[in-house]
């Protein structure tokens, strides 16, 4: 996994900075307007995402500087921190506490292991078959029969969720495509940043033109005007940026609409189970944390579907 | 030393405290929460600031916090526990006098008043001698605490920790009203920290 920098790079990075420079300008002069005490903490929530932004590209960008371990670091730690999250919301019980010191311990890293020495094999099955029989194995030692299913289930479906699935992002690093050797770490920063362009565009086209919900029992902030805007903009800009990949532009097109697609479901989903356990979201599930699962939760649903497209198609 | 063990235990019980009913200022306090790991007196005194942190000394256990070097260590060096006798009590090593020497030091206390660990969500009745406390220094300050989901970060009789996310939610303090009787005050000293887990 070797990573080089070039002017493509440069210039992805440039353009995140300067979207990121404006959008501080632009809450900085939304929050010196008067207003009413909604239009006060949207503003106020809106900023509070931009400055977690910039948080967020800051160590994005130090972590591929390190090299492709630096990434994986990143997105382990990232898996680990959705992975505690995910369990506190869950109904484990005393007799889980082995099965949950193997997941955060042993499972999680060894993942991440195979990621960084690119076995792919071993990576692909690693989690959905020796995770999956060793989870309720582990589980029956603690003796517990109460809710066995749904207890085994739900650790189950975190470590698919927050481990298996985010990390197809790092693993892109492991990709050998003709043409674009040392050169992935742009895949990755090209997905990770059309994933979260289309969340942001949902939020921002749901909020100025949004009416009609979509789901209004699973979440009453997704709306068509948001779904379609956000879908059709992000898509736009994954296809403008197609000279970071190794894809054509209308290759980059089709790939970015599968993503948003992905994401949206995911959101979707994440929202759904939110509900299911009473909590608004994982930011306020243990109050002032800041709920890394929110931010992830369209990344989990595309970075296997990305993952493998490009697999299949371009190496 | 000591900073570093607070934010080792910040870092693995993912802790944030909530301060509801008090604010944390220097002002001679017993902190009263239910008991529900090993995990709850570090955890508690870790959430303190720093400065509140020196002068406030958690209630613990002898026989269990003196069995081995490394907790005689952590009961002593780091959390400065007043390690009080379970089972063999006497006049001399009365736990109540030794309490109530701490507090006339000008130093707050942690206690667990439910005498030992359980593992539900529910505080089991208070024993002890949180009403004499109360009685004998009206002047301190008496405030509930909630610890939440900790038991499941680390269960009694558990040795590695679960890097869960735990909560301390901190209510207003409770006066001993004149003429209240010992099951009395328990009970509302109870309530008070069972109805933390709501707010």
């Amino acid at each position: 996994m070797n990573l080089t920098f070039d002017n493509e790079t440069g210039l992805l990075v440039g353009g995140i900075t300067a979207v990121l420079i404006l959008a501080s300008l632009v809450g900085w002069i939304l929050a010196r307007r008067p207003g009413d005490h909604e239009y006060r903490a949207t503003i106020a929530n809106l900023n509070a995402r931009t400055r977690a932004w910039w948080l967020m590209v800051v160590i994005f960008l130090l972590a591929m500087l390190s090299g492709g371990i630096g990434s994986v670091i990143l997105f382990g730690l990232t898996s680990f921190l959705a992975l505690r999250e995910f369990i506190t919301m869950t109904p484990t019980k005393r007799g889980d506490h082995g099965t949950l010191l193997w997941l955060f311990f042993v499972i999680t890293p060894i993942q991440y292991g195979l990621v960084a020495v690119g076995w792919y094999g071993l990576f692909a099955i690693f989690i959905p078959v020796y995770a999956f029989l060793f989870v309720p194995l582990r589980s029956v030692l603690g003796g517990d029969c109460e809710r066995f299913l749904e207890r085994t289930a739900t650790i189950q479906w975190a470590l698919m969720i927050c481990v298996y699935c985010v990390s197809h992002a790092p693993a892109l690093l492991t990709l050998e495509i003709p043409g674009f050797e040392g050169q992935n770490g742009k895949l990755l920063l090209y997905f990770v940043l059309v994933v979260q362009a289309s969340d942001v565009l949902q939020y921002i086209w749901g909020k100025t033109l949004g009416k009609h919900k979509i789901a209004p029992a699973v979440s009453p902030n997704k709306t068509w005007e948001g779904f379609l805007g956000g879908v059709a903009t992000a898509t736009l800009l994954g296809t403008a940026l197609w000279w970071a990949t190794p894809f054509t532009p209308w290759q980059a097109a089709g790939m970015s609409l599968a993503v948003t697609l992905m994401g949206f479901a995911g959101g979707l989903v994440m929202s759904a189970i939110k509900r299911d356990r009473g909590v608004k979201d994982y930011g306020t599930l243990i109050q002032g944390h800041g709920g890394v699962m929110d931010r992830i939760d369209s990344l989990c649903f595309s970075a296997p579907v990305f993952f493998h497209l490009t697999r299949y198609f371009f190496t | 030393m000591t900073s570093l063990v607070a934010f080792i235990v910040r870092l693995v019980s993912g802790l944030q405290a909530r301060w509801l009913g008090a604010e944390p200022v220097d002002c001679q306090r017993v902190y009263f929460a239910n008991h529900t790991s090993t995990l709850d007196a570090a955890v508690l005194w870790a959430a303190l600031p720093p400065l509140i942190r020196e002068k406030t000394r958690p209630v613990a256990a002898k026989d269990y916090w003196s069995a081995n070097s490394v907790r005689r260590w952590l009961a002593n060096d780091i959390f400065r526990a007043l390690l009080i006798e379970r089972r063999k009590v006497t006049i001399e090593n009365n736990p109540l006098r030794e309490m109530l020497a701490v507090l006339d030091e000008g130093e707050s206390l942690i206690i667990f008043p439910e005498g030992g660990r359980f593992a539900g969500p529910e505080p089991q009745e208070f024993k002890g001698g949180l009403f004499h406390l109360a009685k004998d220094r009206p002047q301190v300050q008496f405030v509930p605490v909630y610890l939440e989901n900790l038991n499941r970060i680390l269960p009694k009789g558990k040795l590695l920790p679960v890097p869960l996310l735990g909560s301390i939610t901190v209510g207003s303090p409770i006066k001993l009203e004149t003429g209240e009787t010992k099951t009395g005050f328990h009970d509302r000293a109870r309530n008070a920290v069972w109805s933390l887990h709501l707010a």
